[in-house]
């Protein structure tokens, strides 16, 4: 049985995601650049993720339980804002050194890097890769006989890169079922809609061809997200949830607009959307 | 000359059990090609840790980069020119930008993959696996020294490189030779000429080293198993006392071996450095007998090359 989230509960969270999206946006005006549409579609999922379903350990090496924990692998590693806010407010970076954000000499490199920030697993940035490494994660975990998930967020654009595929294939054959994959459904990639550009289509039957579980939510929904994770917990096969969000969510003149892909706001532009999020 | 020749796949196989017994964190994955690259005699003994993913070489290198996450040491093995190819981009952004326990010891490297022809045959896999920060690049030359670069990539910590050519080799290491990643072995002292070389050619060199002695030219072989990170101080020490270097090998002259002497060379001891290889061009099929013939890589037109490279 899967609790559900009390509603207090799910306010607590929401209030979460607004501080998140607040910094995602700081964080990018800080130094005009970086990439907030899609830290603000994937926010609500990686919050529900790392504050009520992954077993995960701030103090990293220091604590006893470091090696059972779960993995994350961020394989949209351009969205890194929305990793950086939620390891901040969860301990791993001080909020302060969140203004650093893609400045030289920074721990928080524009696409995240393992050698320069604790709580990265692998440092990620190119498309594609990331479910190939969560089979390989998986593979080790279920070697060393140990009971944890590996949970990957990827966009939906990123389906289009063929590897993609190989690793569908490859979780299913050597049945990783410690897998928890999670599309971000925004429907945007950087030159326009993804319908556009190349056909991603109907992911849910494709994942499921391929012979995962799949489950389809409102990304932006709390308890949808929490339900979804705490249920794919509990699956023999591979589970993909596509989670279908807006682009830019939270923030008027950034939502369903490509253009803020990759644009940091200006000043004005910045006040506006605080005031939003307030 | 004839000698006994060894499968130097067979004895990559063979290092893999080897150190699959001492070390329970070896891991090896394959796509597809366990039978030519000799990764199922790992298999056979170690079912539990040999995953084949398919012929699927990127989904292979990203796996593998997974296992390493977990502290596994993954050994990868495909054909030289789909793991260096195929993957390149999987090895330079995750494999190597992580610094991962990512071993990819790529088979059929060279233009002696032979009867499969162009499309098979790796010759630009030195150039683009040096390249890449954090990769250590291995050519063995015998059956020997891949047992020591197996060995030596499973105590290495990062991602390694292993080169293991196709066909048969002879024994040309001393069985008491220690295997030393920062050191390259003389193998022939001389005072003409430096003749510099790695994997399969290391033994025509030596035998045109024999061949430019009867023809009284006196050239020093240098065995250099490791391309990177290449041991400066023996290629400058040989170059100061010969003032004459020649690089030989079984790959394309842009980028591989050669161009690292070169880079050496030029920025520490300007000496005419001639690189001897495959020029800007693709392989062929035919035997590898044949091909090393035709690409002037066999004793014999190597010598005549040489001869007339030092007049």
């Amino acid at each position: 049985m899967i609790n559900q989230l009390s509603n207090s509960e799910i306010e607590k969270i929401k209030e979460v995601s607004r501080k998140l999206r607040r910094n995602i946006l700081k964080m990018v005006h800080s130094h005009q650049s970086g990439h907030p549409g899609g830290s603000l579609s994937c926010i609500d999922i990686l919050n529900v993720l790392y504050t009520h379903c992954m077993k995960h350990y701030p103090e990293c090496e220091k604590h006893p339980d470091y090696k059972n924990r779960d993995r994350f692998i961020l394989s949209k590693g351009h969205v890194s804002p929305a990793l950086y806010s939620i390891l901040s407010h969860c301990g791993y970076i001080d909020e302060k050194e969140l203004m650093t954000f893609r400045q030289f000499g920074s721990k928080l490199q524009g696409h995240p890097c393992c050698h320069k920030l604790k709580g990265i697993e692998i440092s990620t940035g190119s498309l594609g890769q990331g479910l190939s490494i969560a089979c390989g994660m998986a593979l080790g975990l279920k070697l060393d006989k140990i009971d944890s998930k590996v949970y990957v967020l990827m966009g939906d654009g990123e389906t289009e890169e063929g590897s993609v595929w190989e690793a569908a294939m490859n979780a299913v054959h050597h049945k990783l079922d410690n897998i928890i994959a999670i599309v971000d459904r925004n429907k945007l990639q950087i030159d326009g809609s993804t319908e556009d550009i190349k056909n991603v289509g109907d992911l849910n039957s494709k994942f499921k061809a391929f012979g995962w579980n799949t489950i389809e939510i409102n990304g932006h929904d709390i308890n949808s997200i929490y339900y979804a994770i705490e249920s794919a917990k509990t699956s023999s096969i591979p589970t993909v949830i596509i989670a279908n969000t807006i682009k830019g969510k939270g923030v008027s003149f950034m939502e369903n607009n490509a253009g803020w892909h990759g644009k940091a706001p200006n000043d004005e532009q910045l006040n506006q959307a605080l005031e939003e999020l307030k | 000359m004839t000698r006994e020749c060894k499968s130097v796949r067979n004895a990559y196989g063979n290092a893999l059990v080897e150190i699959g017994k001492e070390n329970k964190n070896i891991v090896v994955l394959d796509a597809d090609v366990s039978c030519s690259t000799q990764t199922k005699i790992f298999a056979k003994e170690f079912p539990e840790r040999f995953f084949n993913v398919g012929i699927a070489e990127q989904d292979l290198i990203t796996t593998a980069s997974g296992l390493a996450c977990t502290g596994k040491i993954a050994f990868v093995s495909t054909f030289a020119v789909f793991a260096s190819g195929r993957a390149w981009e999987q090895i330079r952004n995750t494999v190597c930008y992580s610094n991962l326990n990512v071993k990819i010891a790529a088979t059929h490297g060279g233009i002696t993959v032979g009867e499969d022809g162009a499309s098979h045959q790796a010759l630009e896999d030195i150039s683009i696996m040096r390249s890449i920060p954090n990769m250590t690049v291995i050519v063995p030359a015998d059956e020997k020294e891949v047992k020591d670069a197996i060995k030596f990539a499973a105590e290495h910590d990062g991602p390694v490189y292993i080169r293991i050519s196709r066909g048969n080799l002879p024994d040309v290491i001393d069985k008491n030779h220690k295997f030393n990643y920062l050191k390259a072995d003389v193998m022939e002292e001389g005072t003409d000429v430096t003749l510099i070389t790695n994997g399969e050619t290391l033994v025509e060199t030596l035998d045109c080293a024999k061949m430019l002695k009867e023809k009284g030219i006196n050239a020093e072989v240098i065995n250099m198993p490791v391309v990177k990170p290449i041991d400066k101080e023996t290629i400058i020490k040989s170059a100061k006392k010969t003032n004459r270097v020649i690089t030989i090998e079984n790959h394309s002259i842009i980028g591989g071996l050669g161009s690292a002497v070169c880079e050496v060379l030029s920025e520490n001891y300007p000496v005419k450095v001639s690189r001897i290889g495959t020029n800007d061009e693709f392989g062929q099929s035919g035997t590898a007998k044949e091909l090393m013939a035709y690409y002037g890589l066999n004793s014999e037109k190597l010598t005549e090359k040489i001869t007339g490279l030092l007049k």
